[in-house]
C-alpha cells in the first residue's frame, strides 16, 4: 500500500492500450522515487473539469483540452502551463485529400462541396483543416465522422471513415493528419495515385502535460523524470513506443495558434467554457 | 550526405533510400520532385524520431534515437558461446537482439552441459535417414509362425511401445528447457523425439497387425521408466536413457532383427535400431565432452546408477512375460530344441547388452572394473 501522497495524472481512455501505458509509467515513476497514480476519463472535458477541481495534479491533454484548460483557468484567474510534450507532438500538419479522378482540380473547386472530416472535436481531422480551408476562402458542407466524440480525435477511426467516404464518393474531400496519409497507404486503404492533396495546413502542435498554477511541488520531479526517459533504456522503450514518441520535450505553447483561430471562428468551446465558469 | 530521390515518393518506397542514407550518415539532405514529399518527409521523420528541417527546397534530416543502438549480438552464427543469456530468448544464434525482449526460463544454457561437436553431423544424418513407415516396412509380408509366437511378438511390441514412449518424453521435456542458442542440440533432440514417435507408431502397428489386444505392462517396468522420466538433470538423464538404456535397446533391436519370426518384425527392428544408434552416439558424444570439462561429473553419473538401482531394488525388474516372450520369439516354436536355442539367444542378448554398456562406460572414462560393476547395476528392465 502506498503511504505517501502520489502525483496523480489524468488521461483519457481512448483505447484499451491506455491502461498498460500508464501502468508502465506508474512503475517507472514509482521506481524512481516519485509515488505516482493515474485516473482515466472517458472524455477530455471531464478531465479538464477534474483538473480545475484539483482531483488530479497534471493532465495529459489533447491540444483542444489544453486550450480548454488554459481558457478556463484564465477565466478563473488561474494559470495553465504546458510542462512537457512528445517529440511527435511538434510541427504536425493536416492535409485535405481529393480523388484524383474527381472534378476537384484545385482548392477553390471545393467551395460548397461535401468536406469529409473526423469527429467534431478532432483538432487534426476537423477543426484545423476546416479553419485552414475557411482562411483560404473555402467553405462547404461539412460531413462529420463521429467516432468517439469527447476524445478529440485521438481515435483514428474518424479519419479513416472520412477517407473511406472519399473513396466511396459520398464526400468530395477528406481531412486527415499528415502522417495518416502514409499510414493509410501502408494499410492499403488507398493507392497513392488515387488521391491528391489540395491543401496542407500550417504546422501546429498536439498534446501536452498540463499543470494549473504551477502544479504541486512534485511537478518538477515528474517533469525531470519524464525528460530523462531514454529510448536507449529497454525498460522504458516499450512505453515510449506505445505512446508514440522517442523523446519527451519541454512543453511549448507556440504551436496552438491555428487551433485557437479555429475554436474562435467556430465557437467550439464557448458553451463548455460557460458551463465551468 | 545529399540524397536525391528523383520523382520517387515516400508513398512509393523512397523511405528505404532515406533509411539507407541515415544508416551511413547522421545528417542527410533529402531532395526530390515528388509532389507529396513536402508532406511525407516531415511526417515520416517525426514518426521515426529524426529531426527534420526544411532548407533550400530540401529537408535536412538528423538521425534520431535508434532502438538497435544498445542491441546485442547473440553470439556467432557458426558456433555457440559458453553461456547463452536468457535475454537472447528465441533469437537465431548470431542475430542482433534488441534489449528488452522477455527473458525466457531456459535453464539448460551452458555449452558444457549440452554441447557435442558431433551434433550437426548427427542431425544431418538423422534428417537424411528419416523413413516413411508406410513404405519402408513390408506390412503385407507373409508370416507363417505359430499363434503363440505371434502373441510373443505382440508382448514384445507392447513393451517396446512403453519404453519408446519414455524415450520420446524424456528428451522432449529437456527440449523445452534447452536454450535454443544451442541450435544443433535442439534440432537433434527434436528429431530424436520424432524418431521415437515413429517407433511408437510402427511398434503399435506391428502389434496390431494380427491382434486387437495388446500385451502386458508391469508395475516394475513402469517404475524403472519413471526414474528416467523424473530425472531433472540433463546429463544424468542422457546417461541413463541414451548411453545405458538405448544402448541396451540397440542389442535388443538387433536381436529382434535376427530372430523376428516374420520379415515385418525384422524390418521394424532394423529401422528402429538405426535410429537408436544415433541417439546413443549423441548421448556418448556430449557426455564425453561434458566429462572432459567437468571430471567430477563421472562420479555423479556413477552415483546416479547406484541411486536408481536402490530405488528399483523392490521391483521385479524385467517383466517375466517379456523375458518369456523374447525366448519364445527367438525359439519360433515349442519344440525343446527350439526353446533351448531361444533361451541361449536371450542369455546371449543380456550378455551382449552388458558388453555394450561396459564399452560405453569405458569410453566415458570409467575403469573397466568400475564399468563392469556399474553395468551390472543397470535396470533389469533394459531401458
Amino acid at each position: 500500500m502506498t503511504t505517501s501522497k502520489p502525483f496523480v495524472l489524468g488521461a483519457v481512455a481512448y483505447d484499451a492500450k491506455v491502461v498498460p501505458i500508464w501502468e508502465g509509467f506508474k512503475t517507472y515513476f514509482d521506481s524512481h522515487g516519485l509515488p505516482f497514480d493515474f485516473v482515466l476519463y472517458s472524455n477530455y472535458e471531464k478531465q479538464v473539469e477534474a483538473h480545475l477541481r484539483g482531483d488530479i495534479d497534471c493532465a495529459w491533454n489533447s491540444p483542444l483540452a489544453w486550450l480548454e484548460a488554459e481558457r478556463a483557468a484564465k477565466q478563473a484567474g488561474r494559470t495553465a502551463t504546458a510542462i512537457a510534450m512528445r517529440d511527435t507532438d511538434c510541427d504536425l500538419t493536416s492535409v485535405v485529400l481529393v480523388r484524383s479522378d474527381g472534378p476537384i482540380r484545385e482548392l477553390a473547386d471545393l467551395r460548397g462541396k461535401r468536406i469529409g472530416v473526423g469527429a467534431s472535436d478532432s483538432p487534426q481531422a476537423t477543426l484545423i483543416p476546416l479553419v485552414a480551408l475557411a482562411e483560404a476562402g473555402v467553405e462547404g458542407h461539412v460531413v462529420r465522422h463521429e467516432v468517439m466524440v469527447g476524445k478529440h480525435g485521438d481515435h483514428v477511426g474518424g479519419e479513416r471513415d472520412a477517407v473511406k467516404a472519399l473513396l466511396a464518393g459520398t464526400v468530395d474531400a477528406a481531412c486527415i493528419i499528415d502522417g495518416n496519409r502514409l499510414a493509410f497507404i501502408r494499410e492499403a486503404l488507398f493507392v497513392p495515385p488515387a488521391v491528391r492533396v489540395v491543401l496542407q495546413t500550417a504546422p501546429y502542435d498536439h498534446c501536452n502535460f498540463t499543470v494549473l498554477d504551477g502544479g504541486p511541488p512534485a511537478t518538477a520531479k515528474f517533469r525531470e523524470l519524464l525528460l530523462g526517459m531514454s529510448y536507449d533504456d529497454e525498460r522504458v522503450r516499450p512505453l515510449l513506443d506505445m505512446e508514440g514518441l522517442k523523446v519527451w520535450k519541454p512543453g511549448r505553447t507556440s504551436g496552438y495558434a491555428l487551433l485557437e483561430r479555429a475554436i474562435d471562428r467556430f465557437g467550439t468551446i464557448e458553451p463548455w467554457l460557460k458551463s465551468v465558469a | 550526405m545529399n540524397l536525391d530521390l528523383g520523382d520517387l515518393g515516400l508513398d512509393e518506397g523512397a523511405h528505404l533510400l532515406v533509411k539507407r542514407a541515415l544508416a551511413e550518415a547522421p545528417e542527410v539532405v533529402v531532395r526530390g520532385t515528388a509532389s507529396t514529399l513536402v508532406i511525407d518527409v516531415p511526417a515520416w521523420a517525426r514518426a521515426q524520431g529524426h529531426t527534420c528541417t526544411a532548407r533550400d527546397g530540401g529537408f535536412v534530416l538528423v538521425r534520431g534515437p535508434d532502438r538497435w543502438r544498445t542491441a546485442e549480438r547473440a553470439g556467432r552464427a557458426a558456433a555457440p558461446e559458453a553461456v547463452a543469456p536468457a535475454h537472447w530468448g528465441l533469437a537465431a544464434r548470431g542475430a542482433l537482439v534488441e534489449r528488452g525482449a522477455p527473458a525466457l526460463d531456459l535453464p539448460l544454457a551452458t555449452r558444457a552441459e549440452v554441447w557435442a561437436d558431433e551434433a550437426a553431423r548427427l542431425y544431418a544424418q538423422a534428417s537424411a535417414a528419416q523413413w516413411d513407415p508406410a513404405t519402408a516396412i513390408p506390412w503385407d509380408a507373409p508370416a507363417d509362425h505359430p499363434a503363440e509366437v505371434e502373441d510373443a511378438v505382440v508382448q514384445v511390441m507392447t513393451y517396446l511401445i512403453e519404453n519408446e514412449t519414455a524415450a520420446l518424453l524424456v528428451p522432449a521435456r529437456f527440449l523445452g528447457r534447452l536454450h535454443p542458442h544451442f541450435r544443433e542440440i535442439m534440432q537433434l533432440l527434436a528429431i530424436q523425439t520424432a524418431d521415437e514417435a515413429r517407433h511408437v507408431e510402427v511398434f503399435t502397428r506391428r502389434a496390431r497387425l494380427r491382434r486387437d489386444v495388446l500385451g502386458l505392462s508391469s508395475a516394475g517396468g513402469q517404475a524403472s521408466l519413471a526414474t528416467l522420466f523424473d530425472e531433472p538433470d540433463f546429463a544424468i538423464a542422457s546417461f541413463l536413457l541414451s548411453v545405458l538404456g538405448e544402448g541396451s535397446f540397440l542389442s535388443l533391436l538387433w536381436f529382434l532383427h535376427r530372430h523376428g519370426p516374420d520379415l515385418c518384425t525384422r524390418e521394424v527392428a532394423r529401422l528402429a535400431a538405426q535410429d537408436e544408434a544415433r541417439h546413443v552416439a549423441f548421448g556418448l558424444a556430449h557426455l564425453q565432452r561434458h566429462v572432459a570439462e567437468d571430471p567430477a561429473l563421472r562420479e555423479r553419473l556413477a552415483a546416479a546408477i547406484e541411486r536408481r538401482h536402490t530405488a528399483l531394488a523392490h521391483t521385479a525388474g524385467l517383466n517375466a512375460e517379456v523375458f518369456d516372450a523374447l525366448l519364445l520369439l527367438a525359439a519360433g516354436g515349442w519344440e525343446p530344441a527350439r526353446l533351448r536355442a531361444g533361451h541361449t539367444a536371450v542369455v546371449e542378448l543380456q550378455r551382449d547388452m552388458d558388453d555394450g554398456r561396459r564399452q560405453r562406460l569405458v569410453r566415458l572414462g570409467f575403469a573397466p572394473d568400475q564399468a563392469a560393476a556399474l553395468s551390472a547395476l543397470h535396470t533389469r528392465n533394459f531401458m
